[in-house]
């Protein structure tokens, strides 16, 4: 039923827009531009395999974990934040897996999630209180949907609430 | 130098790093002098792309002022204005000579699926990006191009990654005149690829979305005829009927792993992260496409893995087309089209701050507020 009505609103609401009133419409055609024919163009492949000439290797100052996948390092690597700690320990056991085991995807992200610890951690060695205020852009909520932050607030302090009220009853138990 | 600095989910903060340094010989330095959040920098964001370490600095869509280059490189110099295609690409290898340059085989150790990113996790080689006052441009003899005097630095910007992609998916798709085509999002993605399906001769072109804002400014921009899914009811059986029973053409997904419509795709994959990300818009794009129609993926999903009507697409003999954006081939064609007044992509960009309001933004983008379709970052040293 309301598939029907919204049918109806749209066809009272909206007018069919004439393509060639839009600029620019159809010069892009091309009727050659079969999806169904292979992006590939085999045309090209004059040896086949890896035959190109290889760019001189980057020689980088950190640890790069590597797809098993990959017969030789690409020539050019990012060198962002290496793997190290509890975190780096993971993600070497995850590269061991190659890209089609989701064991290897789910220990990167299992990574992750230690990696953010570490850095909490690595904060607060360092003297640094993260500002989670403001590293969460709160600030930006609170301009524009006042309401929002103050519904999530509520709601944060009725769940903090209901564990210390439940931790306590317990403890209060002989 | 000061850089956007990725903390935990929904967490980043503004801190002094080192600058970047030539680490190849066709490597430039670049002053970044626009930087946007791309929605896809928001699956970054949510903690969906496996491999996103905690100090990394994010940003894929940038332009810069070339500071430093490599012994190697000699068709940019310093001072060039350049436009910075989001892909790492050597050029040489198998898929550059193809023009697949999203598929580069030479820059990114960390997966072969896809080539280097810059500032998109380790999953896509672990370079950081150019959410910052600098940035490190590797194979800047190739990947780079000068922008013209007479282009606006906020289109140029928008060159790097949303609208050839919104091209491109636009040209996977293999329109033909006539065509009806749905695309699924309306974000800045989605609105760009709505817009270019007029350019291969679209007949009709609809936008399925929910956030309200957005539809209205796609509804003009494309222009294009939008529905918000939550009022519809079933989105595929809508589409079925407004299309004569028989479905679209051609359907597009301009999502990715951050959709929303289907509360069991919501706990899989955004909540558990058992699949990657929310995968509602390809089952919408699977169904709702005409037997034999074809499905344009352009929303970025991680790469474990996602529940889509895989039997669907065997038995409507459904083409699918995907891929990242091969954005130095489309460059030349979108600055004429640009320069023709066929697109005007800085219409997009509702908001922009300094390095130093990048959580702000990112919340502001993420949460969809204030109208939010298209941030852009405009460092102090620009």
């Amino acid at each position: 039923m309301q598939v029907k009505q919204a049918l109806e609103a749209s066809a009272a609401a909206h007018h069919r827009i004439d393509p060639k009133s839009v600029v620019g419409w159809g010069v892009d055609a091309n009727p050659e531009n079969d999806p169904t024919y292979p992006m590939r163009d085999r045309s090209k492949e004059s040896k086949g395999g890896m035959d190109w000439p290889v760019p001189v290797p980057q020689e980088p100052r950190v640890e790069i974990l590597q797809s098993v996948e990959h017969v030789k390092r690409p020539s050019v690597v990012g060198t962002s934040t290496p793997p190290r700690g509890l975190s780096g320990a993971i993600r070497r056991a995850a590269f061991k897996y190659s890209e089609s085991q989701w064991a290897h995807w789910l220990m990167l992200i299992f990574a992750d999630r230690v990696n953010v610890v570490e850095g909490n951690l690595r904060d607060l060695t360092r003297g640094r209180l993260p500002n989670h205020w403001r590293e969460m852009g709160i600030s930006a909520s609170w301009k524009h949907d006042k309401s929002r932050v103050v519904i999530r607030a509520a709601i944060g302090v009725v769940i903090v609430g209901a564990v210390v009220a439940g931790v306590a009853v317990l403890l209060s138990q002989d | 130098m000061l850089a956007m600095d990725y903390r935990a989910p929904r967490r980043v903060r503004v801190t002094e790093k080192p600058m970047p340094k030539i680490e190849h010989p066709r490597d430039a330095v670049v002053r970044v002098t626009r930087s946007c959040i791309c929605g896809s920098d928001l699956h970054l964001y949510h903690g969906l792309v496996p491999d996103t370490r905690i100090g990394m600095t994010f940003g894929h869509e940038f332009c810069g002022i070339v500071e430093e280059v490599g012994s190697a490189v000699e068709n940019v110099k310093k001072g060039d204005h350049v436009l910075v295609p989001f892909n790492i690409a050597c050029g040489q290898c198998h898929f550059c000579q193809q023009g697949l340059y999203g598929n580069c085989h030479e820059s990114n150790p960390g997966a072969t699926a896809v080539g280097g990113i810059y500032g998109y996790s380790h999953t896509a080689g672990g370079y950081d990006g150019g959410q910052a006052e600098y940035a490190r441009v590797p194979y800047a003899d190739f990947g780079p191009t000068v922008i013209p005097d007479w282009m606006d630095p906020d289109d140029a910007v928008l060159l790097t990654d949303v609208v050839p992609t919104g091209y491109q998916a636009a040209e996977m798709a293999g329109i033909q005149p006539g065509d009806t085509v749905v695309v699924f999002g309306a974000g800045p993605v989605g609105i760009l690829s709505a817009r270019c399906a007029w350019l291969f001769g679209a007949g009709r072109v609809i936008v399925i979305d929910h956030v309200g804002y957005r539809l209205e400014f796609v509804r003009t921009f494309a222009p294009a005829e939008v529905y918000d899914f939550r009022e519809i009811g079933d989105p595929v059986v809508f589409i079925k009927h407004t299309t004569d029973g028989l479905g679209a053409d051609v359907c597009i997904d301009a999502v990715g792993a951050d959709g929303s419509g289907n509360a069991l795709h919501t706990v899989l994959g955004k909540k558990l992260k058992l699949q990657a990300g929310h995968s509602v818009p390809i089952h919408w794009a699977i169904n709702s496409v005409k037997k034999g129609g074809v499905v344009s993926i352009v929303g970025v999903y991680g790469p474990t893995g996602n529940m889509v009507p895989i039997g669907n697409v065997v038995n409507k003999g459904i083409t699918i087309r995907a891929n990242q954006a091969s954005v130095k081939r489309h460059v030349p064609k979108l600055i004429e089209h640009i320069r023709e007044g066929r697109l005007n992509p800085k219409a997009i960009i509702t908001h922009r701050g300094r390095i130093e309001d990048t959580p702000e933004l990112y919340h502001m983008f993420s949460s969809k507020l204030d109208g939010c379709i298209k941030p852009v970052l405009v460092p102090n040293v620009a």
